[in-house]
C-alpha cells in the first residue's frame, strides 16, 4: 500500500462512478439484474423509486462488506453478504414504511426483492471484499446508478407506448387517439421489457464497438 | 487465500448473526408506532376517498372526525352488534370465520345533507390480497363511491385498481335490481360491459384475474349486509 493518500477523487475513483454508466452497464454489458428490469419498468414512477433504493442498498452494503473484508472467513463470504444485503433491505423496507408510507404502498414487494438482485451480490463479491470502503462506496453508487439509468429509459419508452403517459401524466394527446392511434398492449407485458433491453444493448454495441465479443 | 479455524467461522457468524437481529429488532421497535400511525392515517384515508373527500395524510384525521358520523357492527342477520369497535375490525380475520360468527363494520357519513354507509370489503387478487371501501347512497343500493387497494397487483395492469379512473366506474351503479334482489356489481373483462347497465362496468385489459377479485369481493362482503339493508330500509 502505498503512503501517499490518494484524492477521493482520483481519475482512478471517478471511473469507478461513471463506468457502469456506459462501458460496464451491470444490465446492458454485464446483463445481470434483468429479472427486475422486466418486473418495474412497466412505469417510470416505480422504477425510479426502485433505483433511488438500489443506489442506498448497494452504496451501504458494499461499504459494510468492504469494512469487513479482512474478517469475513471466506469460506462463509457468500452467507455474509446475504445477511448484510438482507439487514438493509429490511431496514430500507420499514424506513419506508414509517416515513414515506405511500412510496412504500407503490413499490410494496418490489423492495423485498432487492435482495435477489444480483448486481448487488455480485458487486460485493467482485468489488467491495477486496477494495477499502470509499472506492467500493463509489463503485456501489456507480453500478446502482448504471441499472438505475436503464431501468428508467426502458421504463419511459414502455410507458409512452404502452400507455400514452409519462411519469403518470398523459403526453400523447386525445386528437392523436381520434385519428385511430391505439396504445401497444404488449409493451405492458414483460416480453417487451427484454426487447426493450434488447434494442439498448444494439445501439450501444453498434456506437462502442470494443463491446462487440468476437466470436 | 487466508485460511480461518472452524472456530473462528464459528464466532464470526455468531456475532454478525446476533449483531444483524439486534439492529433489525432495534429498528423494528423504534419504527413501530410510527408505522401504525400510517395505517392508521392510511385506513382514515381509504375510508375517506371512499365517499370522495380527497385527504392527505396530515388532515386525515381531521377531516375523518368531520365527516364520519360514526362506526358500529352488525352481524349477519342485520343486528346490531354490542361492544365491538368497527374501526379495529380485521376484514381478514372476519371472512374467515362463518358467516353467522362475523363482525361486519358499518361507517355512516354525512355529506351533501345525507347520509352514506360506507361497507369495507377485502378478497383476493392476483398476487395477493385486495380490499377497500365501498360508499352506498341512503337507498343503500346506489353506489355513492368506491376505493380500492391491494397488496402487490401487476404494476400498470391489476395495480390499476386503486386509480380513480377505475373506481369512477362505479359510481351510480346499483347493487339491487328493480325486485330488489341482490345483484352487486360485475367487473366484466375491459370493453365488454355495456355502458348503459347498472350492474356492470369494465374492468382492466391485461388485468382480468384482478378483475374478476374485485368482482367475487363485491360480492361476498356486500352480500353479507344484505339482511342489514333490508332491516334499515323497513
Amino acid at each position: 500500500m502505498s503512503a501517499e493518500k490518494e484524492p477521493l477523487f482520483s481519475s482512478k475513483n471517478i471511473k469507478l462512478l461513471t463506468e457502469p454508466m456506459n462501458d460496464s452497464n451491470p444490465i446492458t454489458v454485464q446483463v445481470l439484474g434483468i429479472c427486475s428490469a422486466l418486473a418495474v419498468t412497466v412505469k417510470i414512477k416505480p422504477a425510479f423509486v426502485l433505483a433511488i433504493a438500489v443506489v442506498i442498498v448497494m452504496a451501504v452494503s458494499n461499504v459494510v462488506i468492504s469494512l469487513l473484508r479482512k474478517t469475513v472467513p471466506p469460506r462463509i463470504r457468500i452467507i455474509v453478504q446475504l445477511v448484510v444485503i438482507a439487514a438493509m433491505v429490511i431496514l430500507v423496507d420499514q424506513v419506508l414504511k414509517a416515513f414515506l408510507f405511500d412510496v412504500s404502498k407503490q413499490l410494496s414487494v418490489f423492495v423485498g426483492l432487492i435482495i435477489t438482485n444480483c448486481i448487488i451480490m455480485g458487486r460485493l463479491e467482485a468489488f467491495a471484499l477486496s477494495n477499502k470502503p470509499w472506492p467500493a462506496f463509489l463503485d456501489g453508487i456507480g453500478n446502482a446508478s448504471g441499472y438505475g439509468v436503464i431501468l428508467i429509459i426502458v421504463a419511459f419508452f414502455r410507458e409512452l407506448l404502452g400507455s400514452g403517459t409519462v411519469w403518470g401524466f398523459q403526453v400523447i394527446p386525445e386528437s392523436v387517439y381520434n385519428f385511430g392511434y391505439e396504445n401497444n398492449g404488449l409493451m405492458i407485458l414483460p416480453p417487451m421489457a427484454l426487447i426493450v433491453v434488447g434494442a439498448i444493448i444494439w445501439i450501444q454495441r453498434a456506437k462502442n464497438k470494443k463491446l462487440v465479443e468476437s466470436n | 487465500m487466508r485460511s480461518y479455524s472452524n472456530t473462528y467461522i464459528f464466532i464470526f457468524s455468531s456475532i454478525m448473526v446476533i449483531a444483524v437481529a439486534a439492529i433489525l429488532s432495534v429498528a423494528a421497535m423504534t419504527l413501530q408506532p410510527f408505522q401504525k400511525k400510517n395505517v392508521e392515517i392510511n385506513k382514515k384515508q381509504n375510508i375517506l376517498t371512499s365517499i370522495n373527500i380527497e385527504s392527505t395524510a396530515t388532515n386525515a384525521e381531521e377531516l375523518y372526525e368531520k365527516y364520519i358520523k360514526e362506526g358500529y357492527a352488525v352481524n349477519s342477520k342485520g343486528e346490531l352488534k354490542e361492544g365491538v369497535d368497527a374501526f379495529s375490525i380485521d376484514m381478514k380475520k372476519e371472512l374467515a370465520k362463518p358467516l353467522e360468527e362475523r363482525s361486519l363494520p358499518i361507517f355512516v357519513s354525512s355529506l351533501d345533507e345525507s347520509t352514506q354507509y360506507i361497507i369495507p370489503v377485502y378478497g383476493k387478487g392476483l398476487w395477493g390480497p385486495i380490499w377497500g371501501y365501498v360508499s352506498l347512497e341512503s337507498d343503500l343500493s346506489t353506489i355513492y363511491g368506491a376505493n380500492f387497494a391491494h397488496k402487490g397487483e401487476t404494476p400498470g395492469l391489476g395495480a390499476e385498481i386503486d386509480t380513480k379512473s377505475f373506481q369512477i366506474k362505479f359510481f351510480g351503479k346499483q347493487i339491487f335490481n328493480e325486485n330488489g334482489k341482490f345483484v352487486s356489481v360485475s367487473v366484466l373483462k375491459g370493453g365488454t360491459a355495456d355502458p348503459n347497465s347498472k350492474y356492470e362496468v369494465d374492468g382492466i385489459s391485461g388485468g382480468t384475474i384482478t378483475g374478476n377479485g374485485v368482482d367475487a369481493m363485491l360480492k361476498d362482503c356486500l352480500s353479507s349486509y344484505e339482511s342489514y339493508f333490508k332491516n334499515i330500509k323497513k
